[in-house]
């Protein structure tokens, strides 16, 4: 594997986590509990498309393919996807959301701190935005943890489930492999060790502050970054990649 | 080899005329979100640095830019977007943000990468100036803006996020 290849795959992996988490937020859209949660997680999907976009663009760039950020959202199949598991789980409960993006964007704001560092400058740009908004993502989902587990007995009880079925999920997001071994060795990509020592602490900060606790069980689900997906991921494409597939190259 | 008559701070002037499309009292320019106008032998590049990744606004403004120079035969034109460096609202100018408070927006605080940046109590209200002002909403109409209301004069308002 060339450097360059390996960016390529970085890049796709990034990309693909924003742009399925961007799509199951763009599902709570006229379904939060209120008017101002309809507005975040619209606006954190956004911002999610926004990244994805630029993160699948660069990916393209390098690819010596020459694909467009629509081509690789919209004409890859469900193993070729390289998102963490985390992300394509569905939404059933507004507590599961904001529980899971307190996870994802806990991750996201350290990632993209220490992206930042890159020494590849399309990268570190890419971060500089993209810390913002998870900094801001994560202040906000973290505060509704701490208001559902330190809420009322209905509350706690759904914000804890969610704890439960989502912590197997997330030492995905940590996982190394040839890619980032290859890349952290040209200052290219973030160390996922230290990563996962500042999320971590975030996170176990958090959670008792939302009187919840974290599962003493620690396995943990694999899959993401070989392509083997849930069941979920392939239902997701079938909607979101359905236009291009039935007319491609339809533009607006 | 093209030859454009108008010079670069010319056509940077020209731009201001672009105003934001969902903040229309201020400019791109104003708005630091143009780096830089090339004029070369192949013709006139304007560089844009995107706001935020999702806006849908650079669409709109890279589009305007390309109708401006057209009418004003600036040909070939082209917009080139850059992401390094990142736009911060470190770059808009007092102006602009004298014309944001005007406007009904608290503009952004000093500097995007404050980490206290969720501190409340610390946006004046742009219509009576009070500091005695609650976050409603972190996230508003558009991924820029988050809604605050004044306690002293109870209007809602709109916050400009550093960023
Ligand atoms: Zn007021």
């Amino acid at each position: 594997m060339t450097e360059q290849q390996a960016l390529f795959k970085y890049c796709v992996r990034l990309g693909d986590n924003a742009l399925i988490q961007s799509y199951r937020l763009a599902e709570w859209c006229s379904n939060a509990p209120m008017l101002e949660e309809d507005l975040a997680l619209t606006n954190m999907a956004l911002d999610m498309t926004g990244r994805a976009q630029m993160l699948l663009q660069y990916a393209g760039s390098i690819s010596g393919e020459g694909q467009t950020s629509d081509d690789l959202a919209y004409r890859r199949s469900e193993p070729e996807y390289r998102n963490n598991l985390i992300s394509e789980l569905p939404d059933n409960d507004f507590a599961f959301v904001m529980v899971k993006q307190m996870f994802t964007s806990t991750f996201e704001y350290f990632l993209y701190l220490a992206l930042m560092e890159s020494s590849d400058k399309t990268l570190a740009a890419i971060a500089a935005k993209s810390v913002k908004e998870a900094r801001y993502h994560m202040a906000h989902t973290s505060d509704w943890v701490v208001r559902l587990g330190d809420g009322t007995g209905e509350s706690n009880r759904r914000a804890q489930e969610a704890v439960n079925a989502l912590w197997p999920y997330t030492g995905e997001l940590f996982e190394t492999d040839d890619v980032d071994r290859l890349l952290q060795e040209k200052g290219v990509a973030a160390n996922l060790e230290q990563i996962q020592i500042w999320w971590r602490q975030y996170v176990i900060e958090t959670i008792p502050a939302a009187k919840l606790e974290l599962p003493s069980d620690d396995y943990q689900h694999t899959g993401g970054r070989i392509g083997v997906h849930t069941e979920y991921l392939g239902h997701i494409l079938s909607e979101m990649q359905y236009l291009q597939r039935a007319y491609p190259d339809a533009k607006w | 080899m093209v030859k454009i008559s108008q010079s670069r701070s010319q056509i940077l002037d020209l731009l201001s005329s672009i105003p934001d499309p969902e903040i229309p009292v201020v400019n791109i320019i104003e708005m630091g979100m143009v780096r830089d106008v090339i004029l070369t032998e192949d013709g006139c590049d304007v560089i844009l640095m995107p706001t935020y990744n999702g806006c849908p606004a650079m669409a709109q403004i890279e589009a305007d830019i390309l109708v401006l120079l057209k009418r004003e035969q600036i040909a070939p034109a082209k917009v080139t977007i850059v992401l390094d460096p990142a736009w911060t609202t470190d770059w808009m100018t007092e102006e602009a943000k004298e014309k944001l408070r005007n406007y009904g927006i608290a503009p952004p605080l000093h500097s995007s990468c404050n980490s206290d940046q969720f501190a409340r109590n610390t946006i004046r209200c742009p219509i009576c100036n009070s500091v005695q002002t609650s976050l409603v909403s972190r996230f508003g109409s558009t991924p820029c803006k988050s809604l605050y209301r004044c306690d002293s004069c109870f209007e809602p308002f709109e916050y400009f996020k550093c960023h």
